[in-house]
This record gives structure tokens, sequence and C-alpha cells, in this order.
């Protein structure tokens, strides 16, 4: 096709122009994820590691844990996991690129709608926060003596996308909402009741007898993430139903994502 | 398309929520296809918020702000791939290197992936920074990061240029840099709309001027014109030994002058035969060192009148006046007014 006239030009660049720049900007999120890749290791797999380290190996060594307590916590941690690494691939870099490094600005200039910059940092964040949880996979597996039926994988992997897409759009909640100067609680006050809250460390059912903190965990959404990979992954641990986990943490998405996005918005425009 | 002007804005109005008053309050200015434009006015005119507008990075509260015929609100994203910024702070992509910041920003606006990478080289030359094209960004000095702001604002071919005070915070060589860039880009037929506070920036660099003052527009016209505009007003330097009269008295008198606005006692006096805007010769080697001033010399003061008449009517009765209170006239020297005169009479003297 020629090019008549600068007109016909840019309207061809500008209609095919915002979902190409949702994957230049992509691509330019993880090219830096590539270059830090031991870094983005560290990051997503340390603290697992040492959940497991200790609370299965080191304690089930002197019976202080029964000895399957290893196959109800990997489940937890990979829902975990897809959850934290993605909130956390958000809410610190927002916090940055909006105040002190203004990084953001260049992507905010580049032609697409603003809610699509907040979509691609939703999408990068999931899929860091899903390859953050597979990794821990052959991991866990080579720490616990556990087994998977064939059949839960693929519901597993659907409830880790959700935990992965999850912690993105609560990091951008969180991201957008926190000044800087506030940063350093976000640890003490979210991250920590957020990670002990979830029904990682223990099936929501065991708390039968705990009333007050099995209603906390019902108001965490981790909580059915984790009950949702267990649910597939070790059916025979009493948990919540599959299709409850799923409808709870698809709503706290979609929920989430619009208060993220406008939260956004409002960041990104004056 | 083309025929439409390159910006537009019309009764424009930004209030920052919380504020009491608009930071933008009724500007309405277009800029031509091809010309420079400056954006003058003190520290919080609206300078940047008007530039934010137009950049479609701030939503205006009233009015309407167009670039390249496209409105930044309705057609923010068709804007954006028409323009570029480089604003007054430095938002370099600090986790990749120099080129990548000028390659990932072609690739959000479409630019090939053969073109991107010439082109990158290409501005990296021209910038002078082929050196720096692996260094990370934290290394580099504020006038480096403003040729790598401008290098990656031309990546993707903007129509429209916008230089948020593009150097503030430079050395003379790095100012000068700029200056010649704004002036080939120019040449070139890229539109640019500079923001500045330095009255010899605007007034070098502009094809027209804009003076802002609390968010609205005080005058527009070209540098020459804005100047024309302020018929006769000029200034008169002199410097005198004072004789029996002390310089305040001498000030007290000149100002009973017809015609003279003011009278500013200037800082010390330069040697004398040097024009006064000229720094001092130094005394480098090999050079013979001046004669010790004399007696008189380190009594001299200066005085710049401001007045509202042609400068060259007030010499004689300058002269006659100070020679009738028995100082002496040792240099006196005509200025025609500069676009400083013109801003400080619009704006005060106010700080902000
Ligand atoms: N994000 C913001 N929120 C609230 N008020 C703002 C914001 N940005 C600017 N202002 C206010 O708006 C007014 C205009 O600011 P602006 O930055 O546009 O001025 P400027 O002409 O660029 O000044 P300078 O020469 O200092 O850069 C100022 O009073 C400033 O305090
Ligand atoms: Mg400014």
């Amino acid at each position: 096709m020629t090019i008549t006239g600068n007109g016909q030009l840019v309207e061809r660049t500008t209609s095919a122009g915002p979902w190409r720049a949702f994957l230049a900007v992509l691509g330019r999120d993880i090219f830096v994820t590539g270059k830090e890749l031991p870094a983005f290791l560290a990051q997503v797999l340390v603290q697992p590691f040492f959940f497991l380290l200790v609370f299965v190996v080191v304690l089930g060594r002197g019976g202080f844990v029964s000895p399957d307590y290893g196959s109800i916590m990997l489940p937890g941690l990979l829902a975990m996991n897809a959850m934290f690494a993605a909130l956390q691939a958000v809410a610190f870099p927002l916090v940055f690129e909006f105040s002190w490094s203004r990084e953001i600005e260049d992507r905010l200039l580049a032609p697409m709608p603003i809610p699509l910059v907040a979509v691609e940092k939703i999408a990068y964040a999931s899929l860091r926060g899903l390859v953050a949880s597979v990794l821990m996979v052959p991991i866990g597996m080579l720490m616990i003596d556990t087994h998977w039926p064939a059949s839960g994988l693929g519901p597993a992997l659907l409830m880790v996308v959700l935990g992965a897409l999850l912690g993105a759009t609560m990091g951008m909640v969180i991201g957008t909402a926190v000044p800087p100067r506030r940063i350093n609680i976000l640890f003490a006050v979210i991250f920590t009741p957020l990670m002990f809250t979830g029904s990682v460390q223990y099936p929501w059912h065991s708390l039968t007898d705990l009333r007050w903190f099995q209603v906390i965990s019902a108001l965490n959404p981790l909580t059915y993430v984790s009950e949702g990979v267990r649910a597939a992954l070790v059916p025979q641990v009493p948990h919540l139903p599959l299709w409850l986990c799923i409808v709870v943490a698809a709503a706290a998405v979609v929920v989430l994502a619009l208060l993220g996005i406008r939260g956004f918005l409002r960041r990104a425009l004056d | 398309m083309t025929n439409q002007p390159a910006a537009e804005v019309r009764e424009l109005v930004k209030r920052y929520p919380k504020s009491p008053t608009n930071a933008v309050d009724g500007l309405s200015f277009t800029v031509e296809r091809g010309e420079v434009f400056g954006l003058l006015g003190p520290n919080g005119a609206g300078k940047t918020t008007t530039v934010g507008v137009l950049t479609t990075r701030v939503l205006p509260t009233g009015g309407s702000a167009r670039v390249t015929g496209l409105d930044v609100v309705a057609d923010a994203v068709a804007v954006r791939s028409r323009l570029a910024v480089v604003p007054q702070r430095v938002n370099l992509d600090r986790s990749l290197s120099v080129r990548d910041n000028l390659i990932f920003h072609a690739a959000y606006h479409g630019v090939g992936r053969a073109e991107r990478n010439c082109r990158a080289d290409a501005l990296l030359d021209r910038m002078g920074l082929q050196d720096k094209a692996k260094a990370v960004v934290d290394d580099l000095s504020g006038g480096q990061s403003q040729r790598v702001m401008i290098a990656r604002g031309l990546m993707h071919r903007p129509e429209v240029l916008f230089l948020d005070e593009p150097s503030t915070g430079l050395d003379p060589q790095a100012r000068l840099f700029v200056h010649d860039q704004v002036r080939e880009l120019r040449d070139e037929g890229v539109t640019i709309v500079l923001t500045t506070h330095d009255m010899d920036e605007a007034q070098k660099l502009s094809d027209r001027v804009g003076i802002v003052d609390h968010g609205k527009l005080l005058t527009l016209d070209t540098p020459g014109g804005l100047i024309r505009s302020l018929p006769g007003c000029g200034t008169v330097e002199v410097t005198v030994a004072p004789g029996t009269e002390s310089a305040d008295e001498l000030v007290a008198r000149l100002i009973e002058l017809p015609g003279v606005e003011r009278v500013e006692q200037l800082a010390a006096a330069p040697p004398s035969g040097v024009p006064s805007d000229m720094p001092p010769i130094p005394n480098g080697p090999g050079r013979i060192a001046a004669p010790p001033a004399p007696a008189g010399v380190d009594r001299d003061i200066r005085l710049r009148l401001y007045v509202d008449t042609e400068p060259a009517a007030l010499v004689g009765p300058v002269v006659a006046l100070l020679g009738s209170h028995d100082a002496q006239v040792s240099d006196l020297s005509l200025g025609e007014p500069s676009l400083e005169d013109i801003f400080i009479s619009l704006t005060g003297r106010d700080l902000r």
C-alpha cells in the first residue's frame, strides 16, 4: 500500500497504535526483568523456600508438625507466591515511578489510553506472579513428599493465575494509594497480615474452633486462592469448594482492578 | 490537517484540586506551524501547567486546548503520537541504558526495529552522546540527561516539541548547544514550544513570545515587537565621581528630572574605559598589570536611570544636572530596553 498523504499515514499508526504500544511497554518490563534475573529469582523464591525448610523439614524432623503438613503447606505457598510476587511487582515500582523517578511519564505519553498503561502493569505483574509460583513447584517437590492428581493441575493453574491477578490488582490499589513517605509501613501493616491470614499455612476448615480467626481469614481473598489450589491438588484435605474459590477470587480481581485503575488514573493525570 | 495550527489554547483554565486559585486562568494563544514559541513567566506563572495540558498530562478545568488540530482531551492518544516533551525534571527510565531509553521510547511509538536502531545512533551522535550510549541514567550529569531527553523526544519524529525550561541548570556550553539544537530543529520544520524565565533565551530563540503571570497572558508578540511596544523606554547609565553630594542625594535629584522614572544604584564601578557589561580583563601572564587606580576612582558610583522618553534626549539634562552638583561624569551609555525591562514592567518585582 502506498501512503498518499500525511493524514493517511497518521490514521494508520493511530489505529494500530494502542496495542502495539501496549506490547512495547510489556516488552520493556520483560527486558528489564531479563537484565535482573538473579534478583528476580531471589525475590520470589527465597522466602517460600525458607517457609518450607523451617515448617516442613526442620519442624517435621522433631515431630512438631505432622508428616503430611508439607502437602498442606505447599499449595498454600504456591498461592502466596503468585499473589505476593505480583503484588510487589506493581506496588513498589508504582510508588517510585510516580514520585521520585517519574519514569512512568514516558509510558504515559505513549500513544495508548492511560488505563491501558495500568492494564499493562497488571498483566506484567501477573506474569511475574505466575512464573514465581510455577518455579516453586520443582523446589517443593524436591523438599517434600507429596502426590498431586493429574486432573487437579488444570484447576490449580487457574487458581494460581487468579492469585497472580489478585496480587497485581491489589498492588495497583496499594501503589496508587500509599504516599511515598509511607512506603515502609506497607510491610508491617499490610503485607504481614495478608500473608498470615490467607490460609496459606493452615486449611481454612481447621479453624472451626477459632471462630474469630476463621472469620478474618474468610475476609482475606488470598484464602480463596490457597483453598482453591488445595482443592485442586490435595482434595483429601478438607477445603472450601473449588467453585466458591473461583467465584470469590474472580470477583475480588474485578473489584480491585476497577479500584486500582481508578487510582492509577488519579495519579497519572493532574 | 497540516494547515491547522501546531497548538492552540482557548480560554484555558486549570485549578488543581484543593487549590484556592487557578494555576492557569483564562489563557488563549495560538502556536503556528514551524515557529519557535516562547512562554515566558516568573516562577509559578503556570507555564508547566500549560505545557502539561497541551501534552495531555494535566486535565483542563475549563476551556480547550488543541495540538495539530486535535483536542488534547478527546483525542489524547493521537495527540501523544504527534508531540514530544522534554520536561523540567529528569524522567528518564533508570532501569535502562541511555541508548535503550531511546529505543524503547521509539518502540512505544510504533517505530520499526531497524529504523529505531538507526535513528538512536544518529541522535546520540547528534547530541554528542556516542560514548554514553551504554551508560546508566544515574551516572549522567544534568546537561547530559537533558540531551538524552531531547534525543528521546526526537525518536518518533514529533511535529511539536515542548521544551520546559530547557536550559535551567546548564552551563554556558550546554546552554548554547541546546540553543543550536532548537534552531536546527526549527530549520527542519519542527514546531517548538519552550518555556523559560531566561530573557536572553526567549529573545534569542523565539519567533514569538507570550508573557504569562498568575496564569494569564499579559502580552504576546515577536521579541522585537515587544521591545518596540514600550516606545522611548530605555536606560541611561552614568558613572560619576560625586563631588560635594552623596550618592543618595544625587539619586534624589536625578529622579526629579522630567522623563526619569526610576534610578537604581548599581554595584561597584568597573575599571574606567571598559564597557560596563564586559567582564574585567584578567591579568594573565605576560600582561602588564593595570596601573594603580587613581585615588578618585574607587569613589565612583554607577547609576542606571530608567526613562520613559528617548534616552538620548536626557543626556544633556543629566550631565548638566550632575555637573552643577560638582559630580564628574566619567562614563555614560544609553540602553535600549530589553525583554527583561518589559518582563519586569509587566510582572513587577515581587518574589514568587
Ligand atoms: N500538581 C500540582 N498540584 C497542585 N498545585 C500545583 C501542581 N502543579 C503546580 N501547581 C501550582 O500551580 C501553579 C503554577 O505552577 P506551574 O508549575 O505551572 O508554574 P511554572 O510557571 O512552570 O513555574 P516554574 O517557573 O517555577 O517552573 C503554582 O502555584 C503551583 O504551586
Ligand atoms: Mg515550570
